[in-house]
C-alpha cells in the first residue's frame, strides 16, 4: 500500500506561540483511507491540519507527499467548520476559488463546478448567494469547493461540529458515499467519538503536552455501519476511556 | 399613496404655509425673511439671467474634482496604511494630528499655494473627502476575516495581489462605499464656504447676494445645494445597491 503523504517527526506550535503544542508526529495515510483524529481541545488537531496544507510551517519534521503535482490541480484541499463561504460569490463562484489559477480551461472549469455540485446534492445551487443556503447546503459547498480541485487528500476541521444532529447524521452519510465515489483521502479532525468511529477507518487520538499520537484504533466493521450497538461500538467506548484517561491526567485541557 | 408619504408631504406643506404667513405679517420685515412664494419668480430670474447655470456649473466643478481626487488619495492611503503595519504605525500619532483640522482652517494656505482659483476650492473640499475615506478604507481593511484570508491562502492565493483581488477588496467593499457615500455629502458641505473668499460658484454667489440683502437668492441657492445633493446621493445608492447585490 503506498501511503500519498507521510509525516515524520512533525512538531508545530499556534501562530505566535513558542512551545510545540504537538511534537514527534508520524502519519502516513494511504490513498482512499479514511483517517480521524480526535483528542482534547487545545492537543492542536486544527493546527495539524493548518501544518499539512502548508499554511503553516512545522517547527520540525518532515512531509513527503507521493502526489505528482499537477498544473491542473492542487493535490491537498482544505474543508472549514464555519463553511467559509465568499459572501459575495454565487455558489458556483465559491466552488470556483480553488480553480482560480490552475490550469484549467473555461468549459473544464464550468464542467468541474457542476460536477462537484451534483456530487454534494447542489445540482441546482449555483446561482444561489451564500446566505440563502441552510448551515447544511453551505457546508456541502464547502466540500464542493474542496472537491473541486480534484485533490488526493482532503483535509477536513470539524466540518459537522457547527452544524444540528440531524443535518449532521445526513452529511456524515453524504461524506461516505462521496468518499467511496470519488476514492480520495480524507483525514478528519472531530471532538465527537461517535463520529469519528461511524466514519473513519482509522482514529488517532492526540493527547499530552506537547501532544502525540498516543493511540490509534482501527475500526474494522463493515460499512454500512449501525450507528448504534456493536459494529463500531467497542471501539468507541475504548476510545472515550481513553480520552477520559488523558483528561484525568490533566494533560489534556 | 401610503399614509407615510401622505404625512411627509403634510410637514413640508405645512411648513412653507407657516414660513409664508410669519413672512406676510407685518413683524417681519421682508429682506429678513423671504416669502416663500416670491421664490420661484427669483428662481426664473436667476437662470434667465445666466447666474444659476453658471454658478451651478462651476461649483459642481470645484465638487467633482475635490470629491474625486479627495476620494481616491483617501481610499488608498487608508487602504495602503490597513495593509501594512508599518506604514501603519508611521502614520498613528499623524493621523490623529491632522484628522481634526477643519478643511476650512485649510483656507490660507490654499489660497497662499494656489492663489483664488478653482485649484484652491477643489483642494479644500478634498481634504474633507480624504479624511473622511482615509478612515472608513482604513476601518473596512482591517476588519477583513482573516477566516477569509486563510481560506483564499489554502487554496493558493496567497500573494498581496491575489489576497486583494480575491478577499480584501470584495471584503472591504461595503465599508469602502458607505465612505465614500458620506464623502460625497461631506463635499457639498464644504463647497459653498470654499467659495466665499471669491472663487466663482454658488458659495460665491450666495454671499454677493447676502451683501445686497437679496435675501430670496440666498435661499434659492441653498435649496439648489440641498437639491444637487439629494440627486447625487440618490444615484449613488443606486450604484452601491449594484455593487453590493450580494448582500441581503
Amino acid at each position: 500500500m503506498a501511503a500519498i503523504i507521510e509525516l515524520k517527526g512533525i512538531a508545530a506550535t499556534f501562530p505566535g506561540a513558542d512551545k510545540p503544542v504537538f511534537s514527534d508526529i508520524d502519519l502516513a495515510i494511504e490513498r482512499g483511507e479514511f483517517v480521524i483524529v480526535v483528542g482534547a481541545s487545545g492537543a492542536g488537531k486544527s493546527t495539524l491540519l493548518r501544518v499539512m496544507a502548508g499554511l503553516l510551517p512545522p517547527l520540525a519534521g518532515t512531509i513527503s507527499h507521493a502526489i505528482e503535482t499537477r498544473p491542473d490541480r492542487r493535490e491537498i484541499s482544505m474543508v472549514f467548520q464555519e463553511a467559509r463561504l465568499m459572501p459575495w460569490r454565487r455558489v458556483a463562484d465559491n466552488v470556483a476559488l480553488g480553480l482560480e489559477g490552475l490550469a484549467v480551461s473555461h468549459a473544464e472549469r464550468d464542467q468541474r463546478i457542476a460536477d462537484a455540485l451534483r456530487l454534494v446534492g447542489l445540482a441546482d445551487y449555483g446561482d444561489r448567494w451564500a446566505h440563502e443556503l441552510s448551515g447544511g447546503q453551505r457546508q456541502r459547498v464547502g466540500i464542493a469547493r474542496g472537491l473541486a480541485v480534484d485533490p488526493d487528500l482532503l483535509l477536513m476541521d470539524e466540518p459537522f461540529g457547527a452544524l444540528d444532529a440531524i443535518t449532521r447524521q445526513s452529511l456524515q452519510d453524504e461524506l461516505l458515499r462521496i468518499w467511496k465515489e470519488t476514492g480520495k483521502s480524507i483525514l478528519f479532525v472531530t471532538h465527537d467519538i461517535d463520529e469519528a468511529v461511524y466514519l473513519g477507518d482509522r482514529v488517532l487520538l492526540l493527547g499530552g503536552a506537547p501532544a502525540r499520537v498516543v493511540q490509534t484504533y482501527n475500526v474494522d466493521a463493515a460499512r454500512p455501519r449501525a450507528r448504534e450497538g456493536k459494529d463500531v461500538g467497542q471501539v468507541g467506548v475504548q476510545v472515550k476511556a481513553d480520552l477520559a484517561t488523558l483528561f484525568d491526567e490533566g494533560d489534556g485541557i | 399613496m401610503s399614509k407615510r408619504t401622505l404625512l411627509g408631504a403634510g410637514g413640508l406643506f405645512a411648513f412653507l404655509a407657516i414660513w409664508e404667513l410669519v413672512a406676510r405679517s407685518s413683524f417681519v420685515e421682508a429682506t429678513l425673511l423671504p416669502a416663500p412664494s416670491r421664490l420661484p419668480a427669483t428662481l426664473i430670474s436667476e437662470v434667465t439671467l445666466g447666474f444659476w447655470h453658471q454658478m451651478v456649473l462651476a461649483s459642481l466643478n470645484h465638487y467633482l474634482i475635490g470629491l474625486v481626487s479627495g476620494s481616491l488619495l483617501g481610499v488608498l492611503a487608508g487602504a495602503a496604511v490597513a495593509l501594512f503595519p508599518n506604514l501603519d504605525a508611521l502614520q498613528s500619532w499623524l493621523a490623529r494630528m491632522l484628522r481634526p483640522i477643519p478643511p476650512l482652517a485649510w483656507i490660507p494656505f490654499a489660497i497662499i499655494w494656489f492663489g483664488i482659483s478653482e485649484t484652491a476650492a477643489a483642494f479644500i473640499i478634498g481634504i474633507g473627502v480624504f479624511w473622511i475615506n482615509y478612515f472608513t478604507a482604513y476601518t473596512a481593511v482591517r476588519a477583513v476575516d482573516p477566516d477569509l484570508l486563510e481560506l483564499a491562502a489554502s487554496f493558493g492565493h496567497r500573494s498581496l495581489g491575489a489576497r486583494l483581488r480575491k478577499v480584501i477588496l470584495p471584503a472591504a467593499a461595503p465599508g469602502i462605499l458607505s465612505g465614500l457615500r458620506a464623502g460625497l455629502g461631506q463635499g457639498w458641505m464644504t463647497v459653498v464656504a470654499a467659495e466665499l473668499f471669491g472663487i466663482t460658484g454658488i458659495g460665491q454667489r450666495m454671499n454677493e447676494a447676502a451683501g445686497l440683502l437679496a435675501t430670496e437668492v440666498v435661499i434659492i441657492y441653498m435649496l439648489t445645494i440641498a437639491l444637487l445633493y439629494g440627486i447625487s446621493d440618490i444615484l449613488f445608492v443606486k450604484a452601491q445597491n449594484r455593487v453590493l447585490r450580494w448582500q441581503r
